[in-house]
């Protein structure tokens, strides 16, 4: 009995609360033909490395066990062989060459970029990623989506905690996606294992990378390489859909686009944009400037009793739309709808004691026009 | 006679000065490599520190002890510790103990430089740290500090971290002169290059790439500072500069520089392991020439850092190639430190057990490396878990097991007294099963697709985590073993004879226990 309840309290010490995920080991194989490729260059590797270990870890732990003092074994008095130390040189060398035949096949495959069917310009920006597709007109940010309370473990973690976005990338199956990949500030890097494209997004340069997806699905990812605080929340989902539900979509999202341009024309109570600005926040501004609007001394400036909040509304709006060149304030004039900045400016001079009146869409387009 | 020439002959044979001004004047090698080994044992239990809080945070899934920003504080502050506080220095203690001692010569040939060369370096970490107090906290942006987060996006206090490369960089360059300069001036009669000590040689090997790496370092800190402070843009696009340009000076620093982390290594283990198989180190000459190449190897490969950043093809293959051709040499010691156990004699007292887990654990760091040597598959492994699996496995069961096992090998020689063996070996093995526990899973992680210097993960990684960080804790607590030891080797206990261990060669072992306080006044006859 005890030793039942001590085998439950291991196993549960070992094996998180949070979930029974399987124990996943090795790399995803993949729903693309690179993908599989790289896949069977890993277990290659893999097995030749292995077998290089078994003999010599075999010799050595023959060595250990046979050629102690304890067991009276007595040193001999070799220490150099020309012919043994030419062979494991030669070998190691052949072996090596075997490997890099496949492996410069993989990447001649990998490297070309030719002939695409569907173009995407994806932009990192700190800490979302920006889809535009360009033969179609189509351009959205996508955000984290995991709330923050699951995040400050005051709510159950959902699923895809963390690997979830408001907005996926959307395409179909079959085709050939170019990606053409950049950043808008620092260095980001847009990997979805699934499909093995990890490219760098560099300011100022476009990197390309391409896939086709040989079955539909949802695949996640994450932003790769170091680009500040929250890094760690910076999903990337791929949505992979058959040629008629991608059709489908892309009307969707052209009937979307016509409902915002109409909410901006549409009269707007402070009340109401309060509400909405407090979830634009959220997503777009809590991250820097914190839930408590106080920022981080030092790095983010805070938002709480300052005179810009008292102050001029419009001088506020420029910073939101324009940014602030050479600080981690980025423009979203271009990521957010004129509707979602008049709310989130009203509701950063509303909120925390400000009291700095309100802004409406019609003064952001014309903000925007200027 | 006359009295200047009296006083100077008396000089030369009195003792240490008496309190603290023998630790800040002083120019003997063992006071300042004893100074090193203190320094970076500190620093060890600092970076220690912050991979501990790391390792904290990461238990379980959310964010429960520190938020974002100062967990990539603790990133950035534990690899730049580790590196240039706890590895660096180490080695350089560990050489100016041995590399007069084994070379034959009363002291170091630049003694003043080498008082200097040290005390740089707790200014320089000093300000480092402060900097994690400053307003907008320390430096954030990794180890590698990749431009423009480094530049446009950082605190304020990157300036100081600037400041503090450099001192380091100083430091270094005037440690590694000194190192040649001995070991090219100071040899005794009769010891060719060909006879010195594998130690030696590595040594001499690493000090000429910290020569020529560390100026590209200061290089690329001083760019940042121009960028940041002077106008420049050799970083920023918006400018007309390259954010990748940082990266290719980086790493044409950083890739040497994970050598000069582990050349040294390398000597160490081929004193230690024919010393315990009581057998004549198998292949000195192409340990040597293996030595040699690697280290030339290192400058052309720096670019299998960057294998995402969009090289063009032929880029990837040069640097495929090339990284790929590494293992070869590399293949070659582990062959020769394993030819050096068949048909020996062998005994495993603590410094062989810590050279015995090298050859091991280093050998499957270096089977992770080639691994990511692979351009293709690479772009799966890079910046994952799998990376950081891979490099704990060469710098810590790698280059720290080997310092340690330097520690206890050469501990007895430097006090006169011999350590606590069965302490020793319960050290021995609670890192080594801490260290596979921490770092082994984190080959998993890596592979399921975790990505590095995240402060919180997806669920499915949850559980490697979880016994990753238990293993870090373990492996960190049992530290305190290691310093308690030396503390009380230190102070007292069994005399040690000369020739301390049964197998041990080479003229280190000639000198008494403790060595008189200017090693050799009489250059020995090498035969």
């Amino acid at each position: 009995m005890r030793c039942n309840r001590l085998a439950l309290l291991l196993s549960g010490f070992v094996i998180s609360p949070a979930v029974f995920a399987e124990w996943e080991v090795n790399l995803v194989r993949g729903v693309t033909e690179i993908s599989h490729a790289i896949f069977d260059l890993h277990m290659i590797i893999f097995y030749v490395c292995v077998a290089i270990a078994v003999v010599v870890f075999g010799v050595m732990l023959w060595s250990i066990i046979y050629h102690r003092k304890s067991r009276g074994a007595k040193a001999q008095h070799f220490h150099e062989h020309l012919w043994v130390e030419v062979l494991w040189t030669i070998v190691p060398f052949g072996i090596l060459v075997a490997m890099a035949v496949p492996a410069s096949q993989t990447l001649i495959q990998m490297y070309d970029k030719s002939e695409a069917d569907i173009n995407i310009q994806v932009t990192g920006y700190q800490w979302k990623w920006r889809y535009q597709y360009l033969d179609q007109d189509i351009d959205f940010f996508s955000n984290l989506s995991t709330p923050q309370d699951q995040i400050n473990n005051k709510a159950t973690k959902g699923e895809n905690y963390l690997l979830e976005v408001d907005q996926p990338l959307v395409i179909p199956v079959g085709k050939k996606v170019r990606f053409l990949i950049t950043a808008n500030d620092v260095i980001h890097s847009w990997w979805v294992p699934a499909l093995a494209v990890k490219q760098d997004a560099i300011p100022g340069f476009i990197n390309e990378a391409w896939t086709v997806i040989d079955e539909p699905g949802i695949y996640r990812g994450q932003c790769a390489e170091l680009c500040g605080r929250d890094h760690g929340f910076m999903p990337i989902v791929v949505d992979a859909r058959s040629e008629a539900d991608y059709q489908q979509w892309l009307a969707s999202q052209n009937q979307a686009q016509e409902a915002e341009q109409a909410a901006a024309d549409q009269t707007w109570t402070m009340e109401e944009l309060i509400t909405k600005g407090e979830a634009v926040y959220q997503t777009s501004c809590m991250a820097c400037h914190q839930a408590n609007g106080q920022g981080i001394p030092g790095a983010f400036p805070g938002l709480v009793n300052t005179p810009l909040m008292s102050g001029d509304g419009l001088e506020h709006a420029r910073i939101v739309v324009h940014g602030r060149a050479g600080t981690a304030m980025q423009a979203f004039g271009e990521q957010l709808s004129d509707v979602d900045l008049a709310a989130v400016i009203t509701y950063e001079r509303n909120a925390w004691g400000n009291a700095g009146g309100m802004i409406t869409p019609q003064q952001i387009k014309q903000l925007k026009e200027e | 006679m006359s009295t200047l020439e009296q006083t100077a002959s008396t000089d030369h044979h009195h003792g240490p000065a008496k309190g603290i001004t023998r630790w800040l004047y002083t120019t003997n090698h063992k006071d300042i490599g004893t100074m090193y080994l203190i320094f970076s044992l500190v620093m060890f239990m600092v970076g220690g520190c912050m991979a501990l809080t790391i390792r904290a945070e990461l238990f379980q899934p959310g964010l429960q002890l520190i938020q974002p920003e100062f967990f990539n504080q603790m990133t950035t502050m534990h690899g730049l510790i580790m590196v240039f506080g706890a590895v660096m220095p180490a080695f350089v203690g560990l050489a100016n103990w041995m590399v007069p001692m084994m070379v034959g010569a009363p002291d170091m040939a630049l003694p003043r430089m080498n008082n200097w060369s040290f005390w740089i370096l707790p200014f320089a970490f000093s300000m480092m740290l402060m900097t994690l107090f400053m307003e907008g906290g320390g430096p954030n942006f990794g180890w590698t500090f990749y431009a423009p987060l480094s530049t446009t996006y950082a605190p304020p206090s990157v300036t100081f971290f600037i400041f503090a490369v450099h001192m380091m960089g100083i430091s270094s360059i005037m440690g590694a002169i000194n190192i040649i300069a001995t070991i090219f001036n100071l040899r005794a009669p009769g010891m060719t290059f060909m006879k010195m000590p594998l130690f030696v040689w590595t040594w001499l090997i690493t000090a000429f790439l910290l020569i020529a790496v560390m100026p590209v370092l200061a290089g690329v800190v001083t760019m940042m500072l121009m960028d940041i402070h002077f106008g420049t843009s050799f970083f920023n696009a918006a400018g007309g500069g390259d954010p990748v340009l940082f990266q290719h000076v980086f790493w044409f620093f950083g890739h040497p520089e994970v050598y000069i982390m582990i050349l040294p290594a390398f000597g160490i283990v081929s004193e230690i392991i024919p010393t315990f198989a009581r057998k004549k180190l198998f292949g000195y000459t192409s340990m040597v020439y293996a030595t040699s190449s690697i280290a030339i190897l290192s400058f052309v490969v720096w670019a299998h850092h960057m294998f995402t950043v969009g090289m063009p093809l032929i880029g990837e293959l040069f640097f495929m190639f090339t990284t790929m051709l590494i293992a070869v040499p590399t293949g070659v010691k582990v062959f020769n430190w394993i030819a050096t156990m068949f048909r020996g004699s062998m005994t495993f007292e603590t410094p062989m057990l810590f050279a015995v887990a090298f050859v091991v654990l280093f050998t499957i760091g270096g089977f992770s490396g080639l691994m990511l040597a692979i351009a293709p598959v690479d772009f799966q492994y890079h910046d994952t878990y799998f990376v950081v699996a891979h490099f704990h496995y060469v710098l810590v069961p790698g280059a720290i097991f080997s310092i340690m096992a330097a520690t206890y090998y050469w501990l007895p020689k430097w006090t006169g007294n011999m350590y606590n063996e069965s302490m020793g070996k319960l050290h021995f093995w609670l890192s080594f099963i801490g260290v596979n526990i921490t770092f082994f899973p984190m080959h998993f992680i890596g592979l399921a697709g975790m990505p590095r210097r995240i402060p919180d993960y997806a669920l499915q990684f949850a559980d490697f985590n979880m016994v990753a960080s238990v293993g870090a804790f373990l492996f960190g607590f049992s530290q305190l073993l290691f310093i308690y030891n030396i503390v009380c080797c230190a102070k007292g206990g069994k005399k040690a004879t000369d020739r301390v261990w049964e197998g041990s060669h080479g003229l280190e072992w000639t000198l008494s226990s403790p060595p008189p306080y200017h090693s050799f006044s009489q250059p020995p006859k090498v035969e």
